[in-house]
């Protein structure tokens, strides 16, 4: 059972996937207009996480080595279509808002980055807890996100469209509509990364580098062992010319 | 008129990587120096417009006739990975130089989600064969725009006194916002 604690706390601070390896950027600046996207993009990536990293971790010594990649894909497909399915039928309104993000979890770094890391290698109890604390930290960052977007720029926290927890413009507060717009989110996210780099600088840590596909030896993209984000491939390259 | 009405909010209105966030792993991880950044323009520039073709095709003539149309991400998803190695291979066999200059950026691209995006773009306007070929391309073309203009200005900012805490991927970002800002000028030709 700790091997299973110490995967959630891995996922959800430890490797945060999205404060501290930077992957999966695509979903994380574009859904998190609100913090109720931020929950939706994060639990559907959290169900397609955990599903795929079981199903991959029980055919882990069925699936032969050299079409593993292609064998994930699909998997992780099938699963996304699922779910895009289930939302579109239980959740339309937040299947609209989410619109092309959804099917294009499939090419989320993160999913096949723990397929390949980790679910391919171990068996299937720690596999389902690792997907669950990397999708729930997944979820955490976007939802913080979201949420300071959506504070910023239109006053609202937790709204839904019509409702909203609590409404700053009714007590005076003029949005900043560029917050939601798209520079906002490049804006919030930076700042973000750079209070993580001012707290990990205290506690002794590294800070958050850009992933450097033309140099890279660890962090960021480069570490991740997706060979189908192709971060690790070009590092692998580098490395190859150099020696 | 249409075509181009399409190439250019492909290219700049509705930027991918400034205004729709596809393929912001490349976009941010190959814009250290201008000829790396080209390149790999250059590659997805010929990626993209490859395979808007092809799945288009494939959605207009295998997929729809047979009912099978919610199937389009996972067939869209193989389709990709396969033509990115046979466009691999292909340049290997036949042009030793060209591979040479964009080979290793080819595998880079599978992932970019602008290629899978744009193809379920093109199926969810309904675009046909031409319409969705050139949105592809125009949409090659933008992120190459943007990629390489990013460039640039990471070249430079390697000179600059950055505050510690900004150094890496925040300044980089903060760029990229920018840049972003810079597009929506764009908005008003259409």
């Amino acid at each position: 059972m700790n091997k299973c604690v110490e995967r959630l706390y891995n996922g959800l601070i430890k490797e945060n996937p999205t404060f501290v390896l930077t992957l999966g950027m695509c979903p994380t600046l574009a859904v998190t207009t609100s913090a109720i996207n931020g929950i939706g993009m994060g639990l559907s990536s959290t169900v397609v996480l955990v599903m795929s990293n079981l199903m991959i971790s029980l055919l882990r010594k069925v699936i032969p080595d050299g079409v593993r990649m292609p064998a994930f894909i699909v998997i992780v497909a099938s699963f996304v279509t699922m779910v895009q399915f289930l939302m579109q039928g239980f959740l339309p309104s937040l299947y609209e808002s989410l619109g092309i993000y959804i099917p294009l979890i499939v090419v989320n770094c993160i999913i096949l980055g723990r397929a390949e890391a980790y679910a391919s290698k171990n068996p299937v109890v720690p596999s389902i807890f690792d997907g669950l604390g990397m999708g729930l930290g997944f979820t955490c960052a976007i939802t913080i996100l979201g949420a300071v977007r959506e504070l910023l720029g239109a006053g609202t926290i937790l709204g839904t469209g019509s409702s909203a927890l609590a409404d700053l413009t009714e007590f005076g507060y003029t949005p900043a509509s560029i917050f939601i717009l798209a520079p906002g989110a490049f804006f919030v996210l930076a700042f973000c990364i750079a209070v993580m780099n001012k707290i990990k600088k205290k506690h002794g840590m590294k800070p958050a580098q850009v992933p450097d596909y033309c140099g890279g030896k660890d962090g960021g993209c480069a570490s991740c062992s997706n060979t189908m984000c192709g971060g690790r491939s070009i590092a692998n390259a580098q490395n190859k010319t150099e020696a | 008129m249409n075509l181009l009405i399409i190439a250019v909010a492909a290219a700049l209105v509705n930027n991918v990587v400034l205004s729709q966030f596809l393929g912001l792993c490349p976009f941010l991880g190959v814009s250290k120096r201008i000829n790396t950044a080209a390149g790999m323009g250059g590659a997805v520039i010929g990626v993209i417009t490859i395979s808007s073709a092809i799945c288009s095709l494939i959605y207009d003539f295998i997929l729809t006739p047979l009912d099978l149309t919610y199937l389009n991400t996972i067939v869209f998803i193989v389709v990709i990975a396969a033509l990115v190695q046979f466009v691999e291979m292909l340049l290997k066999k036949t042009s030793p130089s060209l591979y040479e200059a964009l080979g290793v950026y080819l595998p880079l691209i599978t992932t970019n989600c602008a290629v899978l995006g744009i193809a379920l773009t093109n199926v969810q306007n309904s675009y046909n064969f031409i319409e969705s070929v050139v949105s592809g391309f125009g949409t090659a073309v933008g992120f190459t725009i943007a990629i390489v203009i990013m460039a640039g200005i990471r070249e430079r900012n390697e000179f600059n006194d950055v505050p510690e805490s900004f150094q890496g991927m925040p300044i980089v970002l903060l760029t990229a916002g920018l840049m972003s800002i810079a597009f929506f000028g764009f908005s008003g030709i259409l």
